[in-house]
């Protein structure tokens, strides 16, 4: 009897087998790296801000003292987060974009 | 000497196996017949003295050769068991603050003036006593673990290295579990080599003798029977010019094939 219900609604530990923990490991680890790395190539945020910068300013006025660039770490994965405001459209862009 | 080199050992994180790599490959180097000396530069945590069982015939430590209280002949430590062994044992009474790299380097450089390898033992953590570790080294031995907060330091390490213009730093993965990797609870040493994207050194595989050898006071690469005390050995040749091929462990099949890809060699 015990026997048939374990049966029936399946005995969870032998019958789930759990993704090995090796796998996940790895997966996080990777996802650390990128994020700690950010801090470790210290040019790099800058360097990218200022380009960044460069490209946006021909289509809009944007506020660059307010502006923000960072590396976020979120749930399984590493983001480039820009928080950019926009003072104005420009009319012209400074070049246009060749569709 | 004419082809001398001095080698930090240091991982960042603690309890990875630093010091029982710095004995056992200083002892497997010695009984080559290469004239070693070990530096524990962990000040004021002296440990490297135990792990060789000379902690009773300590007298003179580091600090007081770079204060000149002691001549540097005077302050090393005789290994009686192998021939051309010496240990430069660490100050425990002092702190980190009581030496800094530029004398750090002029000791290291003392120290390539007699012997070919000079192997220092770098303290835990990335501050002062690390600073002070890596100030006199030509090169890097990194030691991590299978484990996520070991390589995330390791990693962090190799960066502080590279920026300190220490050349290619080598790995040491400790501490490995043949059988825990087959059954994929614990990450592949190939992983961890793509990941930190660094030259592997080494492969050693947790072992119980290891703690037995501590327990004693004799390194492990002393006696014959040991994995662990092989893989160590294995080690010594590398760094003494020799090709040795890694250990399968026999983890699985594609564990070699794996490795070598990650080595960028022939599978």
């Amino acid at each position: 009897m015990f026997e048939l219900i374990r049966r029936l609604f399946g005995d969870r530990r032998a019958a789930e087998p759990t993704s090995p923990s090796g796998g996940q490991a790895k997966e996080r680890l990777k996802i650390l790296l990128v994020h700690d790395r950010a801090s470790v190539v210290p040019d790099a945020l800058p360097a990218l801000k200022d380009e960044i910068i460069a490209v946006i300013s021909k289509y809009m006025d944007i506020d660059t003292q307010a502006m923000h660039i960072d590396v976020a770490r979120e749930q399984g994965s590493v983001a480039l987060r820009a928080n950019i405001p926009i003072l104005s459209w420009k009319k012209r862009p400074d070049h246009e974009v060749d569709l | 000497m004419a082809d001398s080199i001095a080698y930090v050992v240091a991982s960042g994180k603690g309890g990875v196996g630093k010091t029982t790599a710095v004995s056992n490959i200083g002892f497997a180097l010695a009984q080559r017949g290469k004239k070693v000396v070990l530096v524990d530069a962990d000040i004021g945590l002296r440990n490297l003295d135990v792990a060789l069982g000379l902690e009773n015939r300590v007298v003179y430590d580091l600090v007081d050769v770079v204060e000149g209280v002691c001549r540097l002949k005077q302050a090393l430590v005789k290994d009686k068991r192998a021939e051309n062994l010496y240990l430069l044992p660490a100050a425990q009474t002092r702190d980190k603050n009581a030496v800094n790299p530029v004398q750090m380097q002029e000791l290291v450089e003392r120290l390539k003036e007699q012997f070919e390898f000079v192997l220092i033992d770098c303290p835990a953590g990335i501050e002062q006593g690390f600073k002070n570790s890596i100030a006199g080294a030509d090169s890097a031995i990194i030691v991590t673990t299978p484990e996520i907060a070991a390589v995330r330091d390791a990693d962090r390490v190799i960066g502080l290295l590279e920026a300190a213009a220490k050349s290619d730093p080598r790995l040491i993965v400790n501490r490995v579990r043949p059988n825990m990797v087959k059954r994929g609870d614990m990450m592949h040493t190939a992983d961890i080599v793509e990941i930190l994207c660094v030259e592997l050194l080494g492969v050693v595989p947790e072992d119980d003798q290891i703690i037995v050898s501590t327990n004693k006071g004799e390194p492990l690469t002393m006696r014959q029977s040991a994995l662990a005390g092989t893989a160590f050995k294995n080690i010594a040749a590398r760094l003494a010019g020799e090709q040795v091929a890694f250990m399968s462990l026999d983890a699985d099949e594609g564990f070699v094939s794996r490795l070598f890809k990650a080595l960028g060699l022939r599978g």
